[in-house]
């Protein structure tokens, strides 16, 4: 068992909680893993790090609740515990250090992972600036944190409620048209977000990597469901990743795997009277 | 007084076509007299070929008379003199290959129902009898048992027995290894696996979930930490792959995927348990090992209409268990021999839709020594299904051998041992199991775990 030390509400469905979980936070890196279950017979659920501390053994997670498994664990408070909760998986992030200007495009919940890939960056002097995208100003997380260490901080929202209105990629597309002078780009968040950002990086040649999030269960490379094909070659994204050059990645493939349990993700909800 | 019957005295099953449409198990088991009837079968030989042919030696002649003798638990206790898990291996271990293979009585009829008899006194001590607690005393001596299969637990419970504080690292949320993931409820009770590993937990054996060995925590990191040694059981959990076009396309399981949904995470329970499955109505199984039959079942439990077992050699090559493929062909499972996909076919929403297929004849024999099959030019057909389960094997997990320096590995991933001792080329660890021989059987995984054990025991013991 595992215990909830804290929990923050972020906005209507995201929360951020941090779990006492001392494998995990001895080794973990940017980039990698875990695996959770809420209670006995819950089902595995693959959460990128958030944050961690080795000298307290705490993880940090921050999820959006989206389906049955992530409704339970927002059922649990502060002081409560989760049943299973394991990691670090997959390989840190492959961060390139011998960059000089990094932007991060980070795409709703997107933000979590991308926020300690790009504060190890920043601790290894390379110059970093954020554009944080979401559907509206309350779906645009962590700004305060990244504006720690982050040069600049871009928002942009669907609605305008927050920053410019339009997506994260017209922050991109000007600030490149504008001259700025980005190195590496690291795009986290929905597929079709990733895929719009190397659609605007790939053509300038703009190094992209992208962290992928597709349906697995045990996260060790036991079941292959989260194979991904990646320049011409099947990955498994559980043990080859999560991370991976966004110009070699075929997004649609990726799309299309996750809708595999679109009809089941509906009848749990109706089985259970939701 | 011997039973001259040349034939065993039957295995109460249920029907056929009940039991494909549930996931309770299908042979039910012998009664106290079936088990007696069928022990004065056994000839009690001298020389015993029977032991001979067995992985991990049990006593099986002394075992039987026992048995004959009404006395259940001391049929027990002899069994578990050599082996830890009885109800497991009374139902999945290939005897017709082991000791019933070597039975005299099998020259003319059938050989004694070992499996069966050993599968009665396990589950008679299960149901009867109190386990006696044990006083064991300690050496205060560490090791460290990666995975919780049936290497890991063997290797645990002999350590443990000899006075080891012995700790087991298992990656899933559960312990049993593929007994959990891999073998469907059907054919072994997962509430069984669960009592034969609380079995050993209550003698000592610290068991902690949860734990990536190779990501968690390292080899060389447990060494530091104390351990005098390290057993690797950390089992064959990397799918292969046919490596043709389709294989990604929605529709399309791995063998390991599908059963691990179904088993593992109790998917033929969905919605009360929130992990689906999807089945569709027309399945094929590419493959035609113990994994293929247990999926192919599976998939005609969970509802699909037509299952097809596609295997590109014959029905003599097949390599599963005998009473696995007859209990699968009396369930209608369909068996399309010597065919061979060349490609898994999708529609525009990229789910499957069919498979192309060619047929095979068999040519010379291969380096397994079985004749190779050989594609009939001209042959290829489609056949129409919506799901496809690829169960053409397994290898080793890498994650180990990419975070132990020095450890020597097969250009396939296996594990190099030691014969002997299972012994690998890095000092103080040891291993077994598939995750040295590839996909292979619980009880060679278990003889496996049984070796490193003693090997174990006589290097820390010699440093006194």
């Amino acid at each position: 068992m595992y215990k909830i030390l804290k929990k923050e509400i972020l906005n209507n469905s995201v929360e951020l909680m941090e779990i006492k979980a001392p494998y995990v936070a001895r080794k973990c890196e940017a980039g990698q893993f875990v695996i959770l279950r809420v209670d006995r017979d819950g089902e595995r659920i693959p959460l990128t790090i958030a944050d961690f501390d080795r000298d307290r053994e705490t993880v940090e997670i921050i999820y959006q609740k989206v389906g049955y498994s992530t409704e339970r664990l927002s059922e649990k408070q502060e002081g409560d515990t989760i049943e299973d909760f394991v990691g670090p998986l997959g390989q840190p992030a492959p961060l390139p250090y011998d960059a000089k200007h990094v932007i991060g495009i980070a795409g709703g919940v997107g933000a979590a992972p991308l926020y300690p890939q790009l504060r190890a960056l920043h601790e290894k002097g390379v110059r970093v600036d954020v554009i944080i995208g979401g559907r509206s100003g309350e779906f645009v997380i962590l700004a305060d944190r990244f504006a720690e260490f982050c040069d600049h901080v871009y928002l942009a929202t669907n609605d305008g409620s927050v920053g410019k209105q339009g997506f994260v990629t017209d922050v991109l597309t000007e600030l490149l048209e504008n001259g700025a002078d980005y190195d590496h780009a690291i795009a986290i968040g929905p597929l079709v977000m990733m895929k719009a950002v190397v659609g605007v990086t790939k053509p300038i040649g703009l190094p992209t990597s992208v962290s992928l999030n597709p349906i697995m269960i045990d996260g060790t490379g036991m079941c292959g469901g989260c194979r991904v094909t990646v320049g011409g070659q099947t990955r498994f994204a559980c043990v080859d990743g999560p991370d991976f050059d966004g110009f070699e990645v075929d997004f649609d493939e990726c799309m299309k795997r996750q809708t595999m349990f679109r009809e089941e993700e509906h009848v749990c909800k109706i089985g259970r009277g939701e | 007084m011997a039973n001259m019957s040349i034939t065993k005295v039957p295995m109460p099953e249920q029907e056929p076509n009940v039991r494909n449409h549930n996931f309770k198990e299908v042979a039910t088991g012998y009664t106290a007299e079936m088990a007696v009837e069928e022990a004065a079968r056994c000839l009690q030989c001298k020389n015993r070929p029977c032991t001979n042919g067995c992985p991990v030696n049990v006593p099986i002649p002394d075992f039987i008379a026992k048995i004959a003798q009404n006395d259940f638990e001391g049929a027990y206790d002899v069994i578990t003199s050599e082996n830890a898990l009885p109800a497991i291996c009374g139902r999945v271990c290939p005897q017709e290959n082991q000791c019933e293979g070597q039975c005299v009585r099998g020259r003319k009829g059938e050989p004694v129902g070992i499996g069966r008899l050993e599968r009665f006194a396990a589950d008679y001590h299960m149901a009867n009898a109190e386990s006696k607690p044990v006083r064991i005393e300690k050496n205060g001596k560490k090791v460290a048992v990666v995975g919780s299969g049936p290497a890991g637990i063997t290797c645990a419970g002999e350590l443990i027995k000899k006075g080891y504080d012995v700790t087991v690292f298992e990656a899933l949320h559960q312990a049993g290894g593929v007994l959990s993931y891999g073998i469907p409820e059907f054919r072994l009770p997962k509430a069984l696996v669960a009592k034969e590993i609380e079995t050993i937990a209550k003698l000592g054996v610290d068991i902690r979930t949860n734990v990536v060995v190779g990501r968690s925590v390292t080899v060389d990191e447990l060494m530091a930490d104390g351990y005098d040694a390290v057993f690797i059981g950390s089992g064959a959990g990397l799918p292969r792959f046919l490596n043709i076009p389709g294989e990604n396309l929605l529709g399309v399981y791995s063998a390991n995927e599908f059963l691990t949904r179904v088993n593992l995470m109790k998917a033929y329970r969905f919605p009360e348990t929130p992990t689906p499955v999807k089945i569709g109505k027309n399945v094929a199984v590419v493959g035609a090992g113990n994994v293929a039959m247990d999926a192919a079942r599976t998939a005609k439990r969970l509802g699909a209409e037509n299952v097809y077992i596609v295997y590109r050699r014959s029905e003599e090559e097949l390599p599963a268990r005998a009473e696995e493929v007859h209990h699968a062909k009396e369930e209608g499972i369909i068996f399309r021999l010597l065919n061979n996909p060349a490609a898994i076919l999708g529609n525009e929403d990229g789910w499957v839709c069919g498979i192309e297929v060619v047929k095979q004849q068999l040519g010379e024999p291969d380096e397994s020594g079985r004749r190779s099959p050989v594609p009939i030019e001209g042959s290829n057909y489609r056949m129409d299904v919506d799901t496809v389960i690829i169960a053409i094997g397994q290898s080793p997990n890498p994650l180990i051998r990419q975070t132990t320096p020095g450890l020597d590995t097969q250009r396939w991933g296996g594990i190099i041992v030691e014969e002997e001792t299972m012994a690998t080329s890095k000092e103080g660890v040891y291993a077994g199991g598939d995750t040295v021989t590839g996909a292979a059987t619980v009880i060679l995984a278990m003889g496996a775990g049984k070796k490193a054990a003693a090997a174990i025991d006589a290097k820390l013991s010699a440093g006194e």
